[in-house]
């Protein structure tokens, strides 16, 4: 049933039919689930967040045609697996944005220009994204990143030097900016 | 309209019922590929469905479709001059050859029915469902298929 399940889903890919791919990586955090449209990766679900609910998200708001496929995902799970160990500084991934819209979008793809060691404040990701008013706003594009660690927005703090929030939990965030050597 | 689940949950809850329903219908050997066949085909429709509710049963109707196919393509084959050569099958599960052997000779509707009850253990309605019948007619065809079976293999 295994060979019967593998070989469905390369003919799916072959096909054209694999709209959303998903893998886990086994990550020093526990578990990530990875998912990539044809066009990049669009969703990086972190270990504290529900794999399931993470999936029927995608289902809901890209396409039904969610399968377990990890080919699409090698080479993401690769440059993670480098990131993880210290020895890649900089993703070179496709992105499909699908899942930032708006507001939120314009902050989350500002949030991915931030370079690797150096970080910004909530405020200058609102003035970046157009509206320095929009601090709340800023935050919370933050909090419902659906690409984290690729997109870094653990490199996002509070004005004051405060940690801020983060969806992978604080340990977290405080970890990954300790291996980029910023804390 | 209720949500479409990913469809990787279709696979993981149903592959394994449809595999042994296409065994039943079109033995071991073809049934990897109306598997196949069957899964992509509800792949490719997938996203147009407008009901969510009974997806086992959508998944089975597909499959006994690719099933029917898979008979008339067979019956349409030419009939083979020469002996075929005797090639060894390799069945490492235990299987009652003769048995599906005979339920693989039954006409179309009863051997679905029977392959749906006994290979799947689905219910009438199911059945029913999968054939696009009323839960009656398919108990009837499933009625005549194990007659005729216990003709056959007495």
């Amino acid at each position: 049933m295994k060979a019967a399940l593998q070989r469905f889903a390369e003919s799916a890919e072959a096909e054209g039919l694999l709209d959303v791919a998903y893998a886990t990586l086994d990550s020093p955090f526990g578990p990530l689930l990875l998912a990539a449209t044809p066009r990049g990766l669009v969703r990086v679900n972190l270990p504290n967040q529900d794999p399931e609910q993470a999936l029927e998200e995608l289902a809901a708001r890209v396409s039904p045609r969610v399968l377990e496929a990890p080919a699409r995902l090698d080479e993401t799970r690769r440059e993670l697996d480098l990131y993880f160990a210290g020895k890649l500084t900089e993703f070179d991934l496709p992105i499909d944005w699908a899942l930032a819209r708006g507001f939120r979008g314009k902050v989350q793809r500002a949030i991915n220009r931030i370079p690797y060691g150096q970080t910004r404040t909530y405020t200058e990701m609102a003035r970046k994204a157009g509206n320095e008013r929009a601090v709340r706003a800023a935050g919370t594009a933050c909090g419902t990143n659906p690409i984290p660690i690729v997109v870094p927005c653990h490199r996002v703090l509070r004005s004051g030097g405060g940690l801020g929030g983060y969806g992978g939990g604080l340990p977290m965030k405080e970890a990954l900016l300790e291996l980029e050597g910023v804390l | 309209m209720t949500k479409l689940p990913p469809f990787q949950t279709l696979l993981d809850e149903h592959a394994a019922d449809v595999m042994g329903v296409l065994r039943g219908a079109v033995g071991r050997t073809d049934a990897e590929d109306c598997f196949q066949e069957t899964f992509l085909a509800a792949l490719r429709a997938y996203p147009r469905l407008d009901n969510s509710e009974n997806l086992r049963g959508w998944l089975l109707t597909i499959a006994h479709r690719k099933a029917i196919d898979h008979h008339r393509a067979k019956g349409r084959k030419p009939i083979p001059m020469a002996e075929p050569p005797e090639v060894p099958i390799e069945d490492p599960e235990p299987f009652d050859g003769e048995l599906w052997a005979a339920v693989g000779a039954l006409p179309p509707k009863q051997q679905a029915a029977v392959a749906l009850r006994y290979g799947s253990d689905l219910p009438h309605a199911e059945i029913a469902a999968a054939l696009g019948c009323t839960p009656e007619a398919a108990r009837r065809s499933l009625h005549e298929g194990l007659k005729r079976l216990r003709k056959e293999l007495a």
